[in-house]
């Protein structure tokens, strides 16, 4: 986990090198307010999260990638290769493409899937950072980011086998609709991912994504085996992503 | 000896002159990236790497290869290569230096480069990368300036220097092993997600590197006093027979497991490089025009009376180098990331502005080994005088 003095001497450290003075700031201030405050924060040592594809339709879908996109100052690029994701969809036979096959049951295989980042307990993307900007942190096993630090070199996009890493290979500031002072924004030339909403966890707030799912998405604790997640996990069949590569993805969907 | 690099004939300053302006172009070029970001390349969300990582990969094989020089000479006494380290030496120094650029200019933020010495990450094989490139510019610089200084005097080069010389070798192994380390433990990437990676990535550097150096030493021995001596470039040439053969050989390898095994994900990596998926085919020519040029330059290099013809020993090296560069500078790097973690293709091409500032970062480079080989050159000169 980063304390708050190493937080500000990384933000101190990137303005010192000219970077984004303006985001630095708005960081610190809210870093300041809330890093250490473990009065109300969630509690996990291993955070999970269970999807019910069945009960997400169209319009759920749109709200969830909404809701996640517009708290976090997620731009939106013209050019889809260069499109910042977050949380988006995918059809099943992508998202589980190892699940191809000649009988696979038509309204499956285009199946529009929620994907995200797996939050991995072993994740590659942490394991290739030459900087640890990408870092995991050991209290909850969330695998977060520190934007003033990444340098660009995009190995973690390499080493993602789930695209869910986005970089922004323009100023992503003119691409956002209206800017959630509460979270930063990013600076060209950075990588950025799905945080699992750590600053929300942190505050006693579920995910953005989980709370307007209403019941389709849940998250919880996977290390708890009274948890609402492992109570899911045992009555229903689920699968995750690619668990073949090693990585420990920490999401599991109900197809 | 620096003063060497100040003085020449026409051709020389013409030479340094145009380096100049193409890499003034590229600059240009780059503050142009730097301003409005890496957005102005072909690179995307899926084909984060391309051109540039290219570049650095087959570069940094170059720079292994001056040890096709060093252990002949210093491991088997082979006095022959005596005149020539200097050449290979020099090559690594320009060439570790444009791998560096190629870096520096692939990174969205360029100005957090010591971030990578600020945070050390030992897990991560770019910051394993960084530090042996350093060492090996460092030793190559190092041996190869006091040798030649050493040379220039007459003198003995001095004790403290061997060591040096001996632990270049290795070093040289172990830039090339690293940098197959970066590609080669990425889970979910087929392509380069093999155990034999590293060795076949020094196969081809050991064939590509003396072939160049063939290539630099016939140059020098048509445009300059100094003559490199043709057994040495013969027995180059031997050097790249077997590298080149290795090589070809250990494709053979991975085309085996590839394709008798039948896992989808090995079968969609050689459809997509060698036959072409659906409409994303682009690429197959390129990669046949490779092929075809490596298998006749081993038909050329094997039969020793074909070898033994400078001319056609000169075109064969061509032939492997073109070869290599399609395969390290492009193929390898957009083809493991071509095929996306949801099993679609992208396609990626470079932009104008990537390829200027690809050429830039060569001119540099040339411009550098230009220096180099025009001071090492001057000894040699005054040696025969």
């Amino acid at each position: 986990m980063i304390s708050r003095r190493q937080f500000l001497k990384i933000a101190g450290i990137s303005a010192a090198c000219g970077i984004g003075m303006a985001a630095t700031s708005s960081f610190i201030k809210a870093g300041a307010s809330r890093s250490d405050d473990t009065r109300d924060r969630l509690i996990a040592k291993r955070w999970g999260m269970f999807i019910d594809t069945r009960k997400i339709d169209e319009n759920d879908r749109e709200r969830i990638i909404n809701a996640c996109h517009s708290i976090h100052n997620v731009p939106n690029f013209d050019n889809p290769r260069h499109a910042v994701k977050w949380i988006w969809t995918e059809e099943f036979i992508r998202a589980f493409p190892e699940q191809r096959g000649e009988f696979i049951a038509e309204k499956l295989i285009q199946k529009p899937i929620l994907v995200l980042c797996n939050n991995c307990s072993n994740p590659p993307c942490v394991r290739v950072c030459p900087t640890q900007a990408t870092f995991k942190r050991e209290r909850d096993g969330l695998v977060l980011m520190d934007f003033h630090r990444c340098f660009g070199c995009r190995y973690c996009m390499a080493g993602c086998p789930y695209g869910a890493r986005s970089f922004n290979f323009w100023d992503p500031k003119p691409y956002i609709e209206e800017i959630n002072p509460e979270f930063p924004t990013r600076m060209m030339g950075v990588v950025e991912k799905c945080s699992f909403c750590y600053q929300r966890i942190d505050r006693g707030i579920i995910p953005a994504c989980v709370e307007v799912s209403n019941g389709a998405m849940v998250v919880g604790d996977l290390s708890d085996p009274g948890s609402e997640i492992r109570i899911l996990l045992r009555e229903h069949i689920t699968i995750r992503r690619r668990p073949e590569l090693g990585t420990e993805p920490n999401v599991f969907y109900k197809i | 000896m620096l003063e060497k690099a100040l003085s020449g004939g026409r051709g020389y300053w013409a030479l340094v002159i145009s380096l100049l302006v193409i890499s003034g172009i590229g600059v240009i070029a780059y503050l142009y990236q730097l301003e409005v970001g890496l957005g102005v390349t072909g690179l995307c969300r899926d084909v984060t790497w391309g051109l540039y990582i290219g570049q650095f990969t087959f570069l940094v094989g170059v720079a292994a290869s001056a040890v096709m020089l060093v252990i002949p000479y210093y491991l088997h006494d082979y006095k022959k290569f005596g005149k020539i380290i200097i050449l290979g030496k020099f090559l690594a120094v320009a060439c570790v230096i444009m791998c560096m650029l190629f870096i520096f200019v692939d990174m969205g933020q360029p100005w957090r480069i010591l971030n990578l010495f600020l945070y050390i990450s030992p897990h991560s094989p770019m910051f394993w990368d960084a530090t042996v490139l350093a060492g090996y510019l460092s030793l190559n610089i190092v041996t190869g300036w006091v040798v030649l200084q050493s040379d220039k005097k007459g003198v003995k080069a001095p004790s403290w220097v061997m060591p040096l010389i001996y632990i270049s070798i290795p070093w040289a192994i172990s830039i090339h092993t690293v940098t197959a380390f970066l590609f080669a433990g990425l889970p979910g990437r087929d392509l380069w997600m093999s155990a034999l990676l590293a060795a076949h990535f020094l196969a081809s550097a050991f064939a590509v590197g003396p072939s160049l150096l063939i290539l630099l030493a016939l140059g020098i021995r048509k445009f300059t006093k100094f003559n490199p001596g043709k057994e040495a470039i013969a027995v180059l040439g031997k050097i790249v027979t077997y590298t080149m053969s290795i090589y070809l050989f250990f494709w053979g390898l991975k085309l085996f497991t590839w394709l008798f095994s039948q896992k989808p994900g090995y079968l969609h990596v050689f459809q997509f490089l060698f036959v072409g998926i659906g409409e994303y085919n682009a690429i197959v020519p390129i990669v046949w025009a490779a092929v075809v040029m490596a298998v006749t330059s081993v038909v050329l290099l094997m039969i020793a009376a074909l070898r033994k013809n400078e001319k056609i020993l000169a075109l064969a090296c061509i032939l492997v180098f073109v070869s290599l560069w399609i395969e390290k500078g492009f193929v390898f790097v957009v083809g493991g990331l071509a095929i996306t973690p949801f099993k679609t293709i992208i396609e990626y091409w470079p932009t104008l502005p990537e390829i200027v500032i690809t050429i830039g970062v060569w001119a540099i480079g040339f411009l550098i080994l230009t220096i180099l080989y025009k001071i090492a050159v001057s000894v040699r000169e005054e040696e025969i005088a």
